[in-house]
């Protein structure tokens, strides 16, 4: 594998993998992940790992660019061992269409498909979590057929719920946050994404894989109003 | 407590940021202009970290309902006391019942109002920085608001003995404050996209003067100037962004990326203004003007590494002064 590093200012360091998202560059950036959670050099403040890249946010006054290069060369020395690199598989559940996904009915038009099959296609998959960014917790997720891609609004929405379920090009995707966006929304989810009060604050990390379940809206509400039942 | 009797434009409670959840999403929030934060904090016998009130061009009206001892740092929005001026980058010893008040804008954009004993609000993820936009940590996840009332957090027995018998004359003294500028020159690295850019824009980036539009606020300052472009097309893929990133999007003004900033993004990033350059930039309003100078990673480092120094020997006279008064 071909591993650069750049510069990200005067107090980071970008260690890229190549230039294309796949199996090889996955791995690498979870193994160099998983690499520096264990070993936390007394230099490093942060890290921030994304689809092809980690980048490593360091404090130039325990170390200049050049010593941290050199150190995780090292580090990266240790990419081929056996690491204990775990898959975790969440299930998220969804209330499909409706009021929680007013954009079901175009997807599938878009598609010349129904609904129903829209569903299930969406649920059959198994995605892979590639980055969490753009907004806390907010997973870019890669593994959609292409067989429901959907183009984004000509207009984005000024406000989605919070744990909204969309489509955008290739990609799908749950909003932890309200915010603005140009998704078509197929639906929601009862379980939140982004938990400020705990350690971990996000539910998914990159490296995650996870598989969405049809629930109904008895169940949907039924799962709201026992938020203790989140993690199941 | 402080208690907010006019809100101002936009009062936050920040410290030095969140570090450690951006991996999960979560923006560092924290100070736009740390220098002046912790030297205000370094004045009153805080720790650097400790959580002070950013106020924005429009300051707030904050009445004391206890004694306190303050110091306000970075840009100079004619605070009073009572309707006396305030020195800036000074402490000053406040009596209960005294109200302090914001005029007009003199230079800068950003003051830091530090409090003896910090603002005391909950840690959220280890910082007590407000992040706006999720209204999560500082005070109740928002800027203040008429009717607020902040806590003061104690005091260690080193500032109270420092300070009981002080006359406000034996505070009379300053350190050395920033210069901001009206059109400052910020230093910056080349970005990792640097060399995708076409020709002419390599040679703007540095030569042009760049307008800081109305679309400005604590995630980043968008630019108006140049019209900057890419060699070729490219479609790029998401990566980490940092503090004082300089990147791109197609309509060709520059985006500075500030301490809201998201934790990535998918611009090419023409530059990197270099850590203690920061402030200057913070500190400009709308229609200000700025150019960029290009200056190498190892002297970046340097200059960031001198700062540093330059704040521990600060941080030295302040101690010792204190030591003397106790």
């Amino acid at each position: 594998m071909n591993i650069s590093f750049s510069p990200l200012g005067d107090q980071a360091i970008v260690i890229e993998f190549g230039h294309e998202i796949n199996e090889q560059t996955k791995q690498a950036v979870r193994r160099v992940s998983t690499l520096l959670e264990k070993q936390k050099p007394d230099w490093m403040i942060e890290f921030i790992p994304a689809f092809v890249t980690v980048t490593v946010f360091y404090n130039p006054i325990l170390a200049l660019y050049d010593k941290v290069k050199i150190e995780l060369e090292r580090l990266l020395l240790h990419l081929g061992e056996d690491l204990a690199v775990k898959t975790t598989t969440i299930e998220i559940p969804v209330c499909y269409g409706g009021e929680f996904g007013p954009d079901l009915e175009f997807v599938a038009r878009h598609n010349k498909l129904t609904p129903r099959e829209v569903i299930d296609i969406h649920t059959s998959g198994t995605y892979s979590v590639h980055m969490i960014g753009f907004a806390p917790g907010f997973p870019f997720i890669g593994g959609m057929s292409e067989k429901i891609a959907a183009p984004r609004r000509d207009s984005p929405r000024l406000r989605i719920p919070e744990r909204t379920v969309g489509i955008a090009g290739l990609q799908t995707g749950v909003y932890p946050i309200e915010t603005p966006g140009g998704w078509q929304l197929i639906g929601r989810t009862p379980i939140r994404l982004f938990l400020p009060e705990n350690d971990v604050p996000s539910l998914l990390r990159a490296g995650d894989q996870i598989v969405f379940k049809e629930i109904s809206k008895e169940d949907y509400d039924a799962w709201e109003e026992k938020p203790d039942a989140e993690n199941p | 407590m402080l208690k907010i009797l006019k809100s101002g434009l936009q009062t936050s409670v920040q410290d030095l940021g969140r570090t450690g959840f951006q991996k999960y999403g979560v923006i560092a929030s924290g100070v736009m202009d740390p220098f002046a934060h912790r030297l205000a904090n370094l004045l009153v016998g805080n720790a650097e970290q400790a959580a002070t009130l950013e106020i924005t061009l429009v300051g707030p009206t904050i009445e004391f309902t206890e004694n306190a001892v303050i110091a306000l740092c970075g840009g100079d929005l004619s605070p009073q006391l009572d309707g006396a001026p305030v020195t800036m980058w000074r402490m000053h010893p406040i009596n209960k019942g005294s109200t302090l008040t914001f005029g007009k804008p003199i230079i800068g954009a950003r003051s830091y109002l530090a409090v003896a004993g910090g603002i005391d609000v909950p840690e959220i993820m280890g910082s007590k920085s407000t992040y706006l936009r999720a209204g999560i940590g500082g005070f109740c996840g928002r800027a203040l608001k008429k009717g607020d009332e902040i806590s003061i957090g104690n005091i260690t027995q080193q500032q109270s003995l420092a300070f009981q018998h002080t006359s406000d004359n034996e505070f009379d003294w300053l350190v050395p404050p920033t210069r901001y500028f009206e059109e400052p020159v910020l230093r910056m690295i080349k970005g990792k996209q640097f060399d995708l850019f076409n020709e002419d824009s390599k040679k703007r980036i540095f030569n042009d003067v760049f307008t800081v539009s109305s679309d400005s606020d604590r995630m980043g300052y968008r630019l108006e100037g140049a019209g900057l472009a890419l060699g070729h097309p490219t479609e790029l893929i998401s990566e980490a962004v940092a503090f004082g990133s300089v990147q791109v999007p197609a309509d060709g003004n520059p985006i500075v990326l500030l301490a809201d900033r998201q934790t990535t993004g998918g611009y090419p990033k023409i530059g990197q203004i270099i850590s203690v350059d920061l402030p200057l930039i913070s500190q400009l309003k709308q229609g200000q003007h700025l150019r960029f100078k290009e200056i190498s990673l190892l002297d970046a480092q340097q200059r960031l590494v001198e700062q540093e120094q330059y704040i521990r020997q600060v941080k030295a006279a302040i101690q010792l002064k204190q030591e003397e008064w106790t």
